[in-house]
């Protein structure tokens, strides 16, 4: 009976007290001896657009492997909406949706193919899945290449698809990495602004990570990645702050990321 | 605020967390076997030679070799057997054996290139996808099988009809342990390497040192340490296994064996998948640096 009644309590938290759609802390992890990732937290709620900045090399794409559950942590705790991801994967994952830096397309397949297989794999309803997929590839104006094989798509196109796939079964934190990479500024800018406004409309909680300082818009919040550690996270503004008063974000990144490294060396 | 409370609201819409309806593991096991098969049809090459292949050792091999090689009565065979008629279930399991190391090169290929991490992120767990992605394979097995065993036909191996009805359990449970036995490899290897290498270490012997091009009687006559190989190879109690029931037969031992195998097999791949110590941790998070 309480422990019925402490699984609801955990799964339907007071409206009040809404939990973090991403909430990490402590998290640690090292390939061998090599660490990778020290001591990482962060926050992500509902509705907020948040850079995950570093160079390459930064951990950025630990970070998401930790976050998806490709691999356990070695140290700390990762929660999605309030669910411990390593002791309940299932309830964490399935309100994840991802982007990963690689195309993950079945290039022989064709475009709705690909999200359907998606979709089953979230365990969806095929006619459901259908529907979503229709909705999705209108949103984002590839309705007509739905029958296409993937291998006919441009890069960009793919993107596009890869966003449709991972919005398909209505995730409420959506994870990209490195979205952008290999992309024409039109195909950029459309990426951007597609995500941005699922933020705002939708009240998607999301993490976009990138090398790529002139995709940090106005309104988002910036975690700065560096040699695995937080360099610095919060607003622009705060960033800048943070950063010893730096005039721009080019200079305050500039900053961040060379400090730890005479820091490491030293 | 409202954003809030509209995230809130999507997020009602789904099923209650934590109870993913049965229909939902259903559907996931049906989307990976679509993709499997979808992936088959659309590598022609591959379909052609999962044909081609044991078509050659029986038309070629079989054919040249029946005057060398006389096979006399032994169960399930009721009178003396032509060697191509010995040689076909032999060959049908081959047929399973190559897929189940195709599809153990497939999730090697897909762990490289990404996709796997798309089936990863699933919130089923990980060990009702292994097992989607086994079954999924071993149909396109069974198929291939069972499209050889027509061909044989018309070459004149004709089991009795019953047998094409008895051999599907043992085709499938021969399949599933040699799919374990391709993801466990999958789970091994670290990065895609040349087909060769399991050709040579494990195609080629668990093959050539088992009963399906020859009976074991007659190995037993020509070498012992060899007999010894042979009943030690799963792969021979999978050939045993789907002779017998070709026959309308049952072999208990073959089944033990194949059983015993795929659990060992299947547990060990499952092992290799944990995220807590599996192929994904030892290979980092696929980013060079």
């Amino acid at each position: 009976m309480t422990a019925g009644l402490t699984r609801i309590g955990a799964v339907r938290p007071a409206a009040n007290a809404a939990p973090p759609a991403l909430e990490v802390k402590g998290l640690s992890h090292a390939y061998g001896p090599r660490p990778a990732l020290q001591d990482i937290a962060l926050r992500i709620m509902p509705g907020d657009f948040t850079v995950l900045l570093g160079p390459n090399g930064a951990g950025k794409s630990t970070l998401f492997a930790l976050v998806t559950r490709l691999f356990d942590a070695q140290g700390g705790s990762i929660r999605i909406f309030g669910e411990e991801l390593a002791a309940r994967p299932g309830l964490a994952l399935a309100r994840l949706g991802v982007v990963f830096q690689q195309s993950t397309l079945d290039p022989d397949l064709s475009v709705r193919e690909n999200l359907l297989y998606g979709a089953a794999l979230h365990g969806m309803a095929r006619a459901e899945a259908r529907h979503r997929a229709a909705q999705e590839l209108e949103r984002i104006g590839m309705a007509e290449r739905a029958g296409d094989a993937v291998r006919s798509l441009s890069g960009g196109q793919r993107r596009r698809v890869e966003i449709a796939r991972a919005l398909l079964t209505r995730p409420a934190l959506l994870l990209l990495d490195e979205p952008t990479v290999g992309l024409d500024a039109g195909s950029r800018s459309f990426l951007l602004g597609h995500v941005r406004r699922l933020c705002r409309e939708e009240g998607l909680a999301v993490l976009w990570a990138t090398h790529l300082i002139d995709e940090v818009t106005e309104e988002a919040r910036v975690v700065v990645l560096h040699a695995g550690r937080v360099r610095a996270s919060g607003s622009l503004p705060e960033i800048l702050v943070a950063a010893g008063g730096a005039p721009d974000l080019r200079e305050a990144f500039a900053r961040l990321t060379e400090e730890r490294r005479e820091g490491s060396t030293a | 605020m409202s954003a809030t409370a509209e995230c809130q609201q999507l997020t009602a819409m789904r099923p209650a967390p934590g109870t993913l309806p049965a229909m939902a593991w259903l559907r996931c096991l049906g989307g990976i076997v679509r993709r499997e098969a979808l992936r088959f049809l659309h590598q022609r090459g591959r379909f052609l030679s999962a044909l081609v292949r044991p078509l050659i050792w029986l038309v070629i091999f079989a054919s040249g070799f029946r005057f060398i090689l006389g096979v006399s009565i032994a169960p399930p065979y009721e009178t003396y057997v032509l060697y191509e008629e010995y040689v076909v279930p032999g060959l049908a399991a081959m047929v399973l054996l190559f897929q189940g190391m195709q599809s153990s090169l497939s999730m090697v290929y897909d762990r490289e290139m990404g996709s796997m991490r798309v089936l990863l992120t699933s919130p089923l767990p990980r060990w009702w996808l292994l097992t989607c992605k086994l079954l999924a394979g071993v149909l396109v097995g069974v198929l291939q099988a069972y499209v050889f065993l027509g061909i044989a036909w018309f070459w004149e191996v004709r089991p009795p009809p019953i047998g094409y009805l008895t051999v599907l359990p043992a085709l499938m449970l021969a399949g599933l342990m040699l799919g374990a036995l391709g993801l466990l490899l999958s789970a091994r290897i670290r990065q895609l390497e040349n087909f060769a290498v399991i050709m040579n270490f494990v195609i080629f012997p668990m093959f050539f040192a088992s009963s399906a091009l020859y009976p074991l009687w007659r190995v037993k006559e020509g070498s012992l340490w060899l007999w010894y190989l042979c009943q030690a190879n799963p792969f021979t109690h999978a050939v045993e296994l789907v002779r017998f029931a070709l026959y309308g037969k049952f072999e208990p031992v073959a089944a033990a064996v194949v059983l015993f195998a795929l659990l060992l097999f299947g547990g060990l791949a499952v092992l290799g998948y944990d995220p807590a110590r599996g192929v994904m941790a030892r290979r980092g998070a696929g980013a060079p640096g």
